[in-house]
């Protein structure tokens, strides 16, 4: 067994910033056009985080548009460049599938104050 | 046939690939074997090589096996299995493979190995038969269905499927792709599962399919 839990550790990210559940954060994203590479950003709150080790993806929602969009990111994908946290927020559930019933104003979700 | 390899499953996990795809993975223990014996067209009628992997203490083997390890010069191992390769040339007796000799990234490889034992099941699990309904009324529910006509051909035809004992085969599962191999550790990473239980010894051979 420890040599399936190595071959995980070794994949595993080492700087990943510590963010959590309803942070809007920005998540930058490598894209690949023909044989050129250029990172693109996502950005929105977190509305959920899943999983362990190797294996684990958090959702980030944002509103464009109009419309609702969501994307579940792992988070030791080699695709994935870096996430900066750009606001904390203050939540008190571990996943915030509610904010997608809601519009406006009340889909907001409240900053932390440090 | 031109490759070969004994090895133990330890497991699967998942690995990302460079364009960020996150794959199943089994982890084989593979090698190192050593040649026991190459037989030959001239000397057995065809043309084959004896691998053994996994050292034993010498206490565990009997003479007759015994013989075999020291008339090739090695230490005595736990399994042994034979390969019928195309060209066996490059092999010498007594010498030892690693997985690094035989096996690149991207191979495509065919596994065998012994499939976990199932116990004694009906023909649902063990031939997937379809089921009856649960409910309404229907009295049927995993039944092993019709066993066939009635004064003609008065007897149930050979191979019916029937309930009885699941597992326990020799299970070979053809066209899997070598992801990575790790020379420092013997390790092979095959893309997707492979037959038997965790330690569980596995033959590895270059895919028929290929």
């Amino acid at each position: 067994m420890d040599i399936i839990k190595a071959i995980e550790q070794e994949q595993l990210k080492k700087d990943v910033p510590d963010f959590s559940i309803g942070d809007y954060v920005r998540v930058n994203v490598k894209v690949k056009e023909g044989n050129r590479e250029r990172i693109q950003a996502f950005e929105g709150t977190v509305i959920a985080k899943k999983g362990s080790g190797i294996s684990e993806t958090f959702t980030v929602r944002k509103i464009s548009y109009g419309v609702g969009v969501e994307r579940i990111f792992p988070v030791h994908s080699p695709r994935v460049a870096g996430i900066e946290v750009i606001r904390k927020g203050k939540v008190r559930r571990a996943k915030l599938y509610y904010l997608r019933e809601r519009v406006g104003k009340s889909a907001k979700v409240k900053t932390k104050l440090e | 046939m031109q490759k070969c390899m004994l090895g133990k499953k330890i497991g699967m996990t998942q690995i990302f690939t460079d364009d960020g795809k996150l794959i199943p993975v089994t982890v084989i223990q593979a090698g190192p074997v050593s040649v026991i014996q190459k037989k030959t067209v001239e000397t057995d009628g065809y043309c084959a090589l004896k691998v053994g992997f996994e050292d034993i203490s010498e206490k565990k083997v009997n003479k007759p096996m015994k013989g075999q390890f020291e008339k090739a010069g090695i230490k005595p191992k736990r399994f042994i299995r034979e390969f019928r390769l195309e060209n066996i040339d490059a092999y010498e007796v007594g010498q030892e493979i690693k997985v690094e000799d035989m096996f690149r990234e991207g191979d495509k490889i065919d596994v065998s190995g012994i499939s976990k034992g199932k116990g004694y099941q009906g023909t649902v699990k063990r031939f997937g038969t379809s089921r009856g309904r649960e409910s309404h009324g229907s009295q049927y529910h995993r039944g092993v269905g019709s066993m066939g006509a009635n004064s003609d051909p008065s007897r149930v035809f050979k191979g019916k499927k029937m309930p009885g004992h699941m597992g326990v085969d020799k299970v070979t599962v053809q066209n899997l792709t070598v992801v990575r191999v790790d020379a420092d550790r013997g390790l092979m990473l095959v893309k997707g599962a492979v037959p038997g239980p965790r330690g569980g010894v596995v033959a590895i051979k270059d895919s028929v399919k290929a």
